[in-house]
């Protein structure tokens, strides 16, 4: 599997330079290209894996409602087992990956830490709420045309876009 | 046993996925959220592969009757529009466009171990244990994973 992205740089995180503004948000960051072919790529990766977790063990790769049910204490443990490795196969991929020697992406935060810990809690609140995040709506919901799954990600994605509206072009 | 090697596998390609598409990346992700800024269209594309190799995968899968590793597969039967489906949704996309993390990618970056993601996860845990905690007082337990 090549992994050819666009931008070769190195992993270290970089914070954005410019001083909280705002609500608190930076608003200066650098800009970002557009890399169709290794999004694309990425996309089929992540659709495969949807693929089998369905065919091996019949069930939604949603990955907020797998990792809020490995918080239930009342759940099967053999739920509570394949929960834990689909979980530890997202975190331990990429670093594998980068020591194999595959160029990651940079990484760049455009929020402080503060904010990222509210910002955690409202995705990690809202998924649960909304039963579903980019993967278990977004993803294997619209490919089973799902229309809670369809309203739901028409709803996350214009909350996306207007909260970054207002972040970066109302005040 | 065998269902732990299917989640494994498919978090490995999921983790894979969320790198090389650069959704682990939160700048890029709120790039596309900016649609009045310098828009990187690229996750459009992420969504493009995702959800049409999703849709083909499904397809096989379903072919087969039943799953590899269990006896049927666990799909969701609600079809109903209701008030939680929409808050929920709005709450986490707020959220997302603060942050530039939803929860697959903010896990693939985990391993990187910038203090940003280390304390994304751990609140996006609080906010899920706390949405648990609250839907058991309203309504009894039910299974919340879409």
């Amino acid at each position: 599997m090549p992994v050819t992205h666009d931008k070769v740089e190195t992993l270290e995180p970089s914070r954005t330079g410019n001083a909280p503004s705002g609500a608190g948000i930076a608003k200066g960051y650098s800009v970002e290209h557009f890399t169709p072919i290794a999004s694309l790529a990425g996309g089929v990766l992540i659709g495969l894996a949807a693929t089998f977790l369905m065919g091996l063990n019949g069930r939604i790769a949603g990955v907020s409602g797998i990792a809020a049910g490995l918080m239930s204490l009342h759940g099967h443990a053999t739920d509570w087992a394949w929960r834990l490795a689909f979980v530890a196969g997202i975190i331990a991929t990429p670093p594998l990956l980068k020591i194999a020697g595959f160029v990651m992406p940079p990484v760049t935060f455009v929020a402080p830490i503060p904010v990222m810990g509210m910002a955690g809690v409202l995705v990690g609140f809202g998924t649960v709420v909304g039963g579903g995040c980019t993967s278990g709506h977004g993803v294997c919901g619209i490919a089973r045309l799902s229309m809670r799954s369809i309203v739901a990600t028409t709803v996350f994605m214009i909350a996306g876009f207007g909260t970054v509206f207002l972040l970066r072009h109302a005040f | 046993m065998l269902r732990v090697i299917g989640g494994l596998l498919s978090g490995m390609f999921f983790g894979a996925g969320l790198a090389l598409s650069g959704m682990i990346n939160p700048a890029k992700v709120t790039a596309f959220l900016d649609l009045a800024g310098d828009w990187d269209p690229s996750l459009a594309f992420v969504m493009l592969g995702a959800v049409a190799t999703t849709a083909l995968g499904y397809r096989l899968a379903f072919r087969r009757g039943r799953p590899f590793f269990d006896g049927q597969f666990s799909l969701p039967t609600r079809k109903d529009l209701d008030f939680e489906l929409i808050l929920g949704a709005t709450i986490f996309g707020l959220g997302w466009g603060i942050g530039g993390y939803c929860p697959g990618p903010a896990l693939a970056g985990l391993g990187f171990g910038a203090r940003e993601t280390v304390v994304f996860v751990a609140a996006m845990l609080v906010g899920m244990a706390a949405a648990r905690g609250m839907a058991r007082f309203i309504a009894p337990p039910a299974n919340l994973s879409a």
